[in-house]
């Protein structure tokens, strides 16, 4: 039920984020979901791709460093009050998000979630009726 | 085992009238010969007669690396230039590049020293030896060459670089024993686990590791990879090359070949020698040298004497493993920083890859001393609070070390340059 999330350490410096989206490109891998968080010194680039054991590889090869990380991608609907309700589930469970980022498309919006427990955190939403994105 | 049990096991009184009869005539040939000491000689009033061992060492003049830079290329060569068969020149990273020379006298030395080194780090002639080191101008090539041909050892002369063809020589020949830098070692350790070769794969057994100055945090760490005993060896150009000293199997300092070269530990200050045991800059004086033999040359590497049978049984006197140079000490607000004693911080966290450089600024008039680490794919995190918690344990354990305040700046991997040679690690953008 969780989804494999890539993250990659970028320095603050141009153009590193450039060559991933051109490794990326060059083999044919789409992301559908990416967040960029920094600090002074550093990037992390997380996103969801197609096919993440071969962007993993090809990243890796190009001297990145980069991790699998699971997740949860929960749908909800575009709706105010959505996100609190899935949310709640996950505090009744004491189910704590170490990040997370959105995005919405037509009617629905997709949250992807990192919690201590992906595995856990996936059971505790589909237990409450959420829809979640599954892998394949 | 010892390649020359006669010389590496005399008795102190046999070592002490060997170096006092090898000085007393160096003296004397370095006075007619070369008008670089002549001149100097008489400067201070000496006659090469009034040095009659070891004990008047301290009489005679220090020579610097400046020495051979001023009498550029071959002018302090003791010998006409016919009798030089052999010329090689240092890197010249700290200025112009010095020349050396070897008359086949010092060859045969050479091949000498180097076989004792590589016996008592354990190589035998059914050995397989890569040497990595660069073949060329660089010493470390051909030096260990000739004594790897000496204990009948099998070469193979690949010299540096073209890592690919190293791995791939080193599977298919089945070489037993790496002969390079402690950098280019480590680098060639990274790349075997790249490719998937695992070190049941590889026959390597011993490394012979020198020309930088490395840690014990780093001997463990290149052993643990390569799956061998490594070992320092040590030389510079201007006294030989590598040979000049190697650790045994003891690894309790390296024995200094002194039949050959007389070490002494000085106060860099006040130039005094210092007794056994307190460390300070190793100084050499060549007794048996014909080519370019020097007295007193000041090797600006900190190193403590210990004299006393080692458990090996050799009786040649210890050096420690050189803490530095003192041409790479960093002085920080006051305070001295090796690269080797951040390179043993970052080694036992082992939480971080070991590829590190200095970058040291003047910034409103004060030092900031800024440190490159490598993220090491094994530990990274997903969580920027665990990266960050890195960052401050690797600025909690150096600044513990050094005593000064350092900035950490964690870098991608492979991102801080390699080396085939000697690795560079400190940047000081002060001095323009």
């Amino acid at each position: 039920m969780t989804i494999q999330q890539l993250s990659v350490f970028l320095e603050n410096k141009s153009g590193r984020l450039l060559e991933v989206t051109k490794v990326l490109g060059e083999n044919n891998i789409n992301m559908s979901a990416f967040s960029i968080a920094d600090t002074s010194d550093f990037g992390m680039l997380r996103m969801i791709v197609d096919q993440p054991e071969a962007a993993f590889a090809a990243l890796k090869k190009q001297n990145f460093s980069v991790s699998i990380t699971p997740v949860v991608g929960l749908i909800i609907p575009d709706k105010a009050g959505s996100l609190y309700h899935a949310l709640n589930a996950l505090n009744d469970a004491a189910i704590g998000v170490e990040y997370m980022y959105a995005f919405s498309f037509k009617e629905d919006a997709t949250v992807i979630l990192r919690t201590a427990d992906a595995e856990k955190t996936a059971q505790v939403l589909k237990a409450a009726n959420f829809q979640l994105i599954s892998t394949k | 085992m010892i390649w020359n049990e006669y010389i590496e096991c005399s008795s102190r009184d046999a070592i002490i009238e060997r170096q006092n009869k090898g000085l007393r005539k160096m003296v004397e040939r370095l006075y007619f010969n070369v008008p670089f000491y002549r001149k100097k000689f008489q400067e201070m009033e000496l006659s090469p007669y009034d040095i009659k061992g070891i004990e008047d060492l301290h009489k005679l003049p220090f020579t610097y690396k400046q020495d051979l830079r001023d009498n550029y290329p071959m002018g302090l060569f003791a010998v006409p230039q016919s009798e030089i068969v052999r010329l090689h020149a240092s890197s010249g990273t700290t200025g112009k590049q010095t020349v050396v020379g070897y008359t086949r006298k010092d060859l045969d030395m050479w091949s000498e020293v180097v076989a004792r080194c590589l016996s008592s780090a354990g190589v035998v002639h059914k050995d397989i030896v890569q040497i990595a080191y660069g073949y060329g101008l660089f010493t470390g090539g051909l030096g260990l060459h000739y004594g790897t041909e000496k204990i009948g050892a099998s070469v193979i002369p690949i010299s540096g670089g073209n890592t690919h063809r190293q791995l791939q020589t080193m599977q298919d020949l089945g070489s037993t024993v790496l002969a390079c830098t402690p950098s280019y070692a480590l680098y060639l350790a990274e790349s075997l686990e790249k490719s998937g070769i695992t070190k049941d794969q590889i026959k390597l057994r011993v490394g012979i590791f020198g020309a930088e100055s490395w840690t014990d945090e780093m001997r463990r760490e290149l052993e643990k990879k390569l799956g061998i005993k490594a070992f320092d060896i040590y030389g510079l150009s201007e006294i030989m090359g590598p040979g000049v000293a190697c650790e045994c199997e003891c690894q309790n300092g390296l024995h200094v070949n002194e039949d050959h070269f007389i070490p002494e530990i000085i106060d860099p200050i006040t130039l005094e020698p210092l007794p056994e045991g307190q460390e300070g800059e190793l100084v050499f004086t060549t007794i048996t040298k014909e080519g370019l033999p020097l007295l007193r040359y000041r090797t600006r590497d900190l190193s403590t004497l210990h004299y006393g049978t080692c458990s090996c049984g050799r009786t040649l006197v210890r050096m420690e493993k050189c803490k530095g140079r003192t041409d790479d000490m960093l002085i920080i607000r006051g305070v001295n920083v090796f690269p080797s004693q951040i390179e043993s911080v970052l080694l036992s966290m082992h939480e971080t890859s070991p590829h590190y450089q200095l970058i040291v600024e003047r910034i409103n008039n004060l030092d900031i001393l800024e440190v490159h680490v490598e993220m090491d794919e094994h530990f990274f995190a997903d969580e920027i609070r665990k990266i960050e918690g890195l960052n401050k344990r690797i600025k909690h354990n150096i600044e513990n070390t050094l005593g000064i305040s350092v900035t950490i700046k964690l870098v991608e991997p492979n991102t801080i340059e390699r080396s085939e040679n000697k690795a560079k690690r400190i940047i000081d953008n002060r001095k323009k």
